[in-house]
């Protein structure tokens, strides 16, 4: 569904991806993780064209997405629901009109209707009470929270979460986790996640890839992920407490 | 040997970027302005009459107390001067006709872009910073019809209005410091504004300011949209946007009264 064919990005004289090919299958629940700046955010926004690599092409359900034009383009983001890592609201707008902009934008609902889709998707993330408050007056993780029901309110085939469950309490992350396989499961979005939590990565990824230094260092089934012999990956995978040995169990539960 | 070559390269440079700048900023302006047909739309309009309020209201005060005091100065300075010949009674039209073709526009100009247009700029550079922008183009919605074309059709339309405003505040500080420090009464000083301004003048004035609300407009959203490095990047848009305004609106100013008067 998303291919990048050898891609390479250099940003501020530094080779954020170097080289990097990789696939995401239609269905899927792609996860991508790694060390702070290793290019994860930059390998999503090649997915939707925010960047465009130095060299290498992206390939979206077949097509190359580099040179096409503005409304081949438009056609292609359509398929995208995107979660920006810092939730990206529109500041002078309330919670409802930033989720229902792509409705009012893009489709000739009325606003009935589109009141109650947006208040089905406020619901759907515990947000009810917020509609009315301007981002500003939100947690950072309730900011999160809308960006992701303004990124899902067109009912995208391709969600793209950066870091969604990054300053959010342990509850309301795995409700977000919860969110991706259902979407998975019932409607069949494909997703890509990028996430530091690995717990979250290993529950609800079907692969996981970790980059570091501008290269793919593992890609692999989560099973095989927490099997894996690099050195980088048994790191990380220490550092937040997970072994081989059980499914995968937490140092703190030893206790 | 090496640093002059290198200094030309730098130069060089420098000037490919600002006429690729200049470029980028044209087209954003010819798409917007292309867009303005939207502009009664419903939430287009939201957010236009909104930009107008803002344009129109924020600035009022200083724009009082500037047009004020611009008069006045005017007619002291030409009073004293117009006293050694007996001539005090032609401050009237000294002040006015200079307030509606060149001072009226120009202050006007002056000041929106150190309020509203640095503050489009802050605002979009916000934006640009925050990953805003790129939210917007990944749902498809353009930025130069969501954010630019509403703000220029605001200060399109109040640039003008707001001109008119400073003109007859401008005439009647004129008129205040006629009558307390020139002995002029009022109603000789009116007569005599009224007498000598010709309706070329307001129109070449009320030209100026429609000009400058496009340059204003278009510097602050172009400036808002080149935005990087986070907080300092604003910081640093929001201060260029002003002074590329205020060159522009000095040098256009001078070639539009060139234009039509020489
Ligand atoms: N627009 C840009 N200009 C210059 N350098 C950039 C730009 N965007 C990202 N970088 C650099 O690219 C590298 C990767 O950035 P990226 O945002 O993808 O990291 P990340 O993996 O998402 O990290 P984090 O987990 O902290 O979000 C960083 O070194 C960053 O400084
Ligand atoms: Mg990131």
């Amino acid at each position: 569904m998303i291919r990048f064919e050898n891609i390479t990005k250099v940003l501020g004289g530094k080779t954020v991806l170097d080289n990097i090919s990789f696939e995401v299958s239609a269905g899927e629940t792609f996860v991508i993780v790694g060390l702070s700046g290793a290019g994860k955010s930059v390998t999503l926004k090649h997915m939707i064209r925010l960047m465009l690599p130095d060299s290498g092409n992206v390939v979206v359900d077949g097509e190359p997405i580099n040179h096409i034009g503005r409304t081949a383009l438009q056609t292609v983001r359509t398929k995208f629901g995107v979660l920006f890592q810092s939730a990206a609201l529109l500041q002078w707008m309330t919670v409802k009109d930033n989720v229902a902009l792509p409705l009012r934008e893009h489709t000739k609902m009325d606003e009935e209707e589109i009141g109650r889709l947006v208040a089905e998707k406020l619901r759907l993330l515990n947000l009810s009470d917020a509609g009315d408050k301007f981002p500003a007056d939100l947690s950072g993780g309730m900011q999160k929270r809308v960006g992701l029901a303004r990124a899902i309110i067109m009912s995208p085939q391709i969600v793209l979460y950066d870091e969604p469950t990054s300053g959010l309490d342990p509850v309301t992350s795995r409700r977000i986790d919860d969110l991706i396989v259902n979407m998975r499961r019932e409607l069949g979005i494909t997703s890509v996640v990028v996430t530091h939590d690995l717990h979250s990565a290993l529950s609800i990824g079907s692969r996981i890839m970790m980059l570091h230094e501008g290269k793919i260092v593992e890609n692999a089934t989560p099973e095989e992920f927490i099997r894996s012999k690099d050195e980088t990956v048994k790191s990380f995978l220490e550092s937040q407490y997970i072994t081989k040995k059980g499914k995968w169990e937490t140092g703190l539960s030893h206790e | 040997m090496r640093y002059p070559a290198h200094s030309a390269r730098r130069l060089g440079s420098q000037v490919l970027q600002l006429m690729h700048d200049t470029g980028h900023a044209m087209f954003m302006l010819l798409e917007a302005a292309s867009f303005c047909r939207y502009v009664f739309s419903k939430r287009s309009w939201n957010e236009t009459s909104m930009q107008m309020y803002i344009t129109g209201i924020k600035s009022l005060a200083v724009i009082t107390v500037v047009a004020l005091f611009t008069g006045m100065i005017l007619a002291l300075q030409t009073g004293l001067e117009l006293r050694r010949y007996g001539q005090e009674v032609y401050i009237g039209s000294a002040v006015s006709v200079s307030m509606i073709r060149e001072m009226g526009p120009f202050m006007t100009g002056l000041i929106i872009a150190a309020s509203v247009g640095s503050a489009i700029a802050a605002q979009i550079g916000t934006m640009t910073v925050s990953e805003e922008i790129a939210a917007l183009e990944v749902m498809s919605i353009n930025p130069n019809r969501f954010l630019v074309m509403p703000r220029l059709v605001a200060l399109v339309v109040m640039m003008p209005i707001l001109t008119v405003y400073t003109n007859i505040l401008g005439i009647m500080g004129g008129a205040v410091v006629g009558a307390t420090q020139l002995g002029v009464s009022v109603q000789a000083y009116m007569d005599n504004a009224t007498q000598f301004a010709t309706n070329k003048d307001l129109y070449v004035g009320l030209f100026k300011a429609f000009v400058f609300g496009i340059v204003i407009t278009t510097v602050a959203c172009h400036q808002g949209f080149m935005t990087r490095e986070g907080a300092v990047g604003v910081g640093k848009a929001t201060r260029r946007s002003v002074i590329i305004s205020f060159l522009v609106i000095l040098v256009l100013g001078y070639m539009i009264t060139r234009l039509f008067y020489v």
